[in-house]
């Protein structure tokens, strides 16, 4: 760790002008970023702490909700309204982390954690995230748990985590301020793919401020999250599938499908979702749209797997979904 | 002999002061004016240090010196030699040569840890970096039978294999693999060492207090009695602190050079090179019956990684010359010398994945010739120690098996593997039998009478978290008739009598004779009228010739259930038995603490642990927690062990078996087991993740099965 400044702002306009000084980044909850400037991968040489800006209230908004960037984790998962109306974000949010970390890992900040690529946190070896040009380590590495859709030859991580791919699926906004004003992203645009630039995970601008995620109205239809892990809690998913499904008698009316652990980004497979549109329900439709959702994906060697595997969840997530509304 | 208070499950002494901080580990140390050392490591991992400028790192607030193999200050040579590995002169910074990644190349130290942190990013190393070899597979043509064995010989040969393998009705001839794993404790080693004329006292987390006080000694080319080593508590060690690392030679010589009190902490991913791990093996078992189940032949070949710096041997199959009757025998090991760091002991070395191999072989065996497992290993219960030709102090494997089978509910489980579902579940039963070597070594204990009957206990050992510290106190109120109350035991003082420390679960059948042998004199002298009050005794004790005449071993039947995702492949325990030999139980509750741990780190042999080596580079690439997975209390659902009563008077005069490291062995083959029973489809590259099970799920045969 390198010796930094910090401050804590007492409201959003305070926060936006330090974040003008050298070398300054916005500390949310400090789960990821404390963990990254321990082993250098981070090097802020100011923080502004973020955390207790007043923007802790989840609210009602246009038939949605509104959840305030500070917003904990835990708070998320457990407000009534995000387990009734939109399960599938309180679940995936439940499937991240541990419940000390949730406590304390914010709304903003789990949209901003950085992969965890094992080369991006060893300093000692090149990383065109960590270090822009120094080449992937992970390429011809060990690259077990690395990206299967949309990767480049400079980067081949995944964006970890499990909240976005619920955002993913939900269709949620991202609210940001800077100095120059307020604008709302759409989730599916705020994570980058890699290409040649992997040193940014997002198309945030310099100085902006997460200040709030938007969820429009709930989606008709059953909601699942399912993670695929080595171990049962405390771990990133090797695939993770939030599903959306809307069935009508034997057909199906409408679904939506985002998955994790695959992509430098929340991957919503939108071919697969049109091709279910109206289709007969059946084994056949979700497996064929397994497939769908994994087509173009190039495996790397020790996450060849991750093809099928991403396949199959897919294939069980849309039904499992589809039953829990039946029932 | 009725259990009074040797026998009883009581709470740890040691417990309050553990949850409620009054226990200081090495790291909770403090002294006055201290000064903070943080290591800086090699990014090579092999090669020679061309160039380091430490100029920035000198000149960054706070520091006050740099040390490298430039200016280090003189230190004994480094042998591969020496009776005990433990005790051998471990120089730091001493040459430019790199043997592996992640090795110590300088010692950055300042006013602050923060400052040492920081300024330590500031080195800047050069090298001449050379190929090295670092893939055990790849290595294999280097192969050499190892020079020195803990136990035993490298190689055994009984009969003639190749005929007892013809002459059997069915033959089994795999191939198993086993990963690198890392011991991690919770506790990371920390030292703190300060100097008072030419006497160093260090806080140092050992297992081994008093090889680790002859280790500095040596190093540092001082007498070992100027060496005061203090290590009361230590936050787990499972062998990774059999050794002393950098860590302590490194904040001696800073403490000498810059006359205060030095402390260095290894980080989390500094444990993972500074420290030792276990060895990554290739094992072939060549198993054959007749009909009935009777082996004819047993051979089981080792081949294990030891690090081109100091060899060390993967001892896999030397249980398995123990383990089952049969007249054709063969066990080797071969070490492959690699760029990668030191391997040592960890919790049951050699047998932890020697069973991995052997137990999983025995299972495939018994599905070749449809015969329960439990009762194919039942069938080849020797008589007497098969290799050694003596009998065997006590062994009670087979109630193990009758009482666990039966206790588990075995009978139920699934004879066609693949058959029994629930829901998207595929479930699975398995069995493994466990065998650990039972050792003992001459220790001393001291032990003084105050004037209202209090009684103290002193000896180096160490408590590294299996309840040392209590048992003691259970043998010393017994024996001399007190409450357990009066008496307060003190460890981990290097001044304090010398023991073997905890290492090879002999702990406590060392130590605990010694205890009850002083206080025995103790109570002699007191019964003559000397005391209470300034009296004491010091007495050692031995354990004479009865480990030769006997083969001495604890054992244990594990029983494992677990699901199978059929989707997506992952494993899950659903509940585990074992059923253990360890002859007299002296605690009941510390000792099912260490059995089940055991078990658990067998689930996670099984099912996630491997430390994974990057071949480009031979480092090791998942080197924290988050990437190198243990269970987490979600994959552990329901663990239980039962001890069988017993007393094994060859052993030593407390009647106990080693019980510290019996319940890892065998465990991970029982999951193996359960997994094949579930699917189907045998694995036999440990661990099994998810994308194994997927592939072996995806194969056309198996599917088209189900």
């Amino acid at each position: 760790m390198q010796p930094f400044t910090y401050e804590r702002p007492a409201d959003v306009a305070a926060a936006l002008a330090a974040i003008g000084k050298p070398g300054a980044k916005f500390l949310g909850g400090g789960t990821n970023l404390l963990d990254l400037m321990k082993v250098d991968a981070e090097t802020p040489q100011h923080l502004v702490d973020v955390s207790r800006l007043p923007l802790a209230q989840i609210s009602d908004e246009e038939g949605g909700l509104r959840i305030g960037a500070t917003v904990t984790n835990s708070d998320l998962a457990g407000d009534p309204r995000v387990r009734e109306r939109y399960p599938v974000l309180s679940r995936a949010v439940l499937n991240g982390a541990s419940g000390q970390l949730r406590n304390q890992a914010t709304t903003g900040g789990n949209l901003l954690q950085r992969t965890r690529c094992y080369y991006f946190y060893d300093p000692s070896m090149p990383c065109n995230k960590r270090v822009p040009g120094s080449g992937c380590s992970a390429l011809k590495g060990y690259n077990r748990i690395h990206a299967v859709l949309g990767a480049s030859d400079a980067c081949i991580a995944v964006h970890p985590s499990d909240m976005a791919v619920a955002l993913a699926v939900l269709d949620a906004e991202v609210e940001v301020q800077s100095a120059s004003g307020q604008r709302r992203i759409k989730i599916a645009d705020f994570h980058r793919l890699p290409e040649a630039a992997p040193e940014k995970d997002t198309i945030l601008g310099n100085g902006e401020l997460i200040t709030a995620v938007i969820l429009p109205p709930a989606p008709p239809g059953g909601q699942i999250y399912r993670k695929v892990r080595d171990r049962a809690s405390y771990d990133f998913a090797l695939v993770s599938v939030a599903a959306v499904v809307e069935t009508e008698g034997d057909r199906i009316r409408s679904a939506r499908i985002a998955m994790g652990g695959v992509a430098h980004k929340p991957w919503r497979a939108f071919e697969a979702e049109r091709r279910l549109a109206g289709a007969v329900l059946s084994d056949d439709a979700f497996a064929a749209a397994g497939e769908a959702a994994v087509k173009g994906a190039v495996g790397r060697g020790h996450n060849d797997f991750k093809i099928p595997l991403a396949a199959r969840t897919v294939a069980r997530a849309l039904t499992d979904a589809a039953a829990q509304k039946k029932a | 002999m009725p259990d009074t208070i040797i026998g009883q499950p009581i709470d740890r002494i040691d417990g309050k002061a553990k949850v409620t901080g009054a226990a200081r580990y090495s790291g909770d140390r403090r002294a006055e004016h201290p000064a903070f050392g943080v290591i800086v490591t090699s990014t090579i991992g092999r090669g020679t240090i061309t160039k380091i400028d430490i100029k920035a790192a000198e000149q960054a607030p706070g520091v006050v010196l740099v040390m490298s193999h430039e200016n280090a200050p003189a230190q004994a040579p480094f042998k591969q030699e020496g009776e005990d590995r433990h005790a051998r002169p471990k120089p730091q910074l001493a040459e430019a040569r790199i043997h592996y990644h992640g090795e110590p190349v300088a010692l950055v130290v300042a006013d602050t840890f923060e400052q040492a942190t920081a300024a330590a990013r500031l080195v800047e190393v050069s090298y001449q970096a050379e190929a090295g070899l670092y893939e055990l597979r790849e290595g294999r043509r280097l192969a050499y039978p190892p020079s020195k064995m803990p136990n035993g010989k490298a190689d055994s040969k009984v009969g003639d294999l190749e005929r007892g393998l013809a002459e059997g009705a069915a033959r089994i001839d795999a191939t198993y693999t086993t990963p690198y794993q890392s011991h991690n404790p919770m506790e990371p080693p920390a030292s703190l060492a300060f100097w008072s004329g030419d006497q160093l006292t260090i806080y140092c987390s050992a297992q081994l207090v008093d090889s680790a006080q002859k280790s500095i000694a040596a190093t540092l080319n001082i007498p070992a009695d100027n060496v005061e080593l203090v290590s009361e508590f230590v936050g787990g060690g499972f062998g990774g602190k059999l050794s002393i690392y950098g860590d302590a030679i490194l904040a001696a010589l800073a403490a000498r050079q810059l006359k205060r009190p030095v402390k260095v902490t290894l980080t989390r991913q500094q444990m993972f090179s500074v420290t030792t791990h276990r060895a990554s093996t290739i094992q072939r078992v060549r198993l054959a019956a007749s009909r009935d189940g009777t082996l004819t032949a047993i051979a089981h070949e080792v081949v294990s990684q030891s690090a081109r710096m100091d060899e060390y041997v993967e001892t896999a199959a030397v249980s398995t010359r123990a383990m089952y009757a049969a007249p054709n025998r063969l066990t080797t090991h071969r070490v492959v010398p690699l760029d990668l760091p030191v391997a040592d002991s960890m919790r049951a070395p050699g047998d932890a994945v020697g069973q991995l191999a052997l137990e999983q072989a025995m299972d495939e065996l018994a599905y070749k010739l449809d015969i329960d497992p439990v009762e194919l290993r039942i069938r080849n219960e020797p008589t007497q120690d098969p290799e050694k030709g003596v009998p065997f102090s006590t062994r009670a494997l087979v109630a193990c098996l009758q009482t666990g089978a039966e206790k588990f509910g075995w009978e139920q489980r699934p004879r066609v593997p693949g058959t029994l579902k629930d829901g998207q579940w595929l479930v699975g039963l398995g069995m493994a039998a466990a065998i650990r070597v039972n050792l003992r070594r001459p220790a001393a204990a001291k032990v003084r009478m105050d004037e209202d009957r209090r009684v103290t206990v002193e000896m180096d050992m160490t408590d590294i978290g299996t309840g040392s510290y209590t048992i003691f106190a259970q043998v010393a109120a017994e024996t001399l008739d007190l409450p357990i109350e009066s008496v307060t035991v003190k460890l981990g003082h290097s001044s304090y009598p010398d023991t073997p420390g905890s290492g090879g679960s002999f702990g406590a059948a060392s130590c605990c004779s010694a205890v009850q042998q002083a206080c025995l004199e103790l109570r002699k002298k007191v019964d003559a009228g000397r005391g209470p009050g300034n009296v004491q005794a010091e007495a050692t004790s031995e354990p004479g010739d009865a480990f030769k005449k006997f083969s001495q071993h604890s054992y244990g039947a594990h029983f494992a259930e677990v699901a199978i995702d059929s989707t997506t492949g992952e494993v899950r325990l659903r509940r585990m038995l074992g059923v253990f030999d360890a002859g007299r139980i002296l605690n009941p509750k510390t000792a099912r603490s260490q059995l089940i741990g055991g078990m658990i780190w067998g689930v996670s042999s099984a099912l996630h642990e491997q430390a994974v080596v990057d071949p480009r580079y031979g480092s090791f690439v998942n080197h924290d927690l988050a990437g190198y997975h243990v269970p987490v209390h979600a994959d552990i659902p329901a663990v239980e062990a039962i001890m069988l009563a017993g007393f094994d008077d060859k052993s030593n005069p407390l009647g106990s078996k080693g019980v510290g490291e019996l319940g890892i062995c065998g465990a991970g083959a029982a999951v193996a087991n359960a997994v094949y029973n579930a699917c189907g489809v045998r694995v036999r590259d440990y661990p099994f993740t998810p994308d194994k099970i997927l592939s072996s799920i995806l194969r056309p045969n198996v599917a088209q099965r189900r």
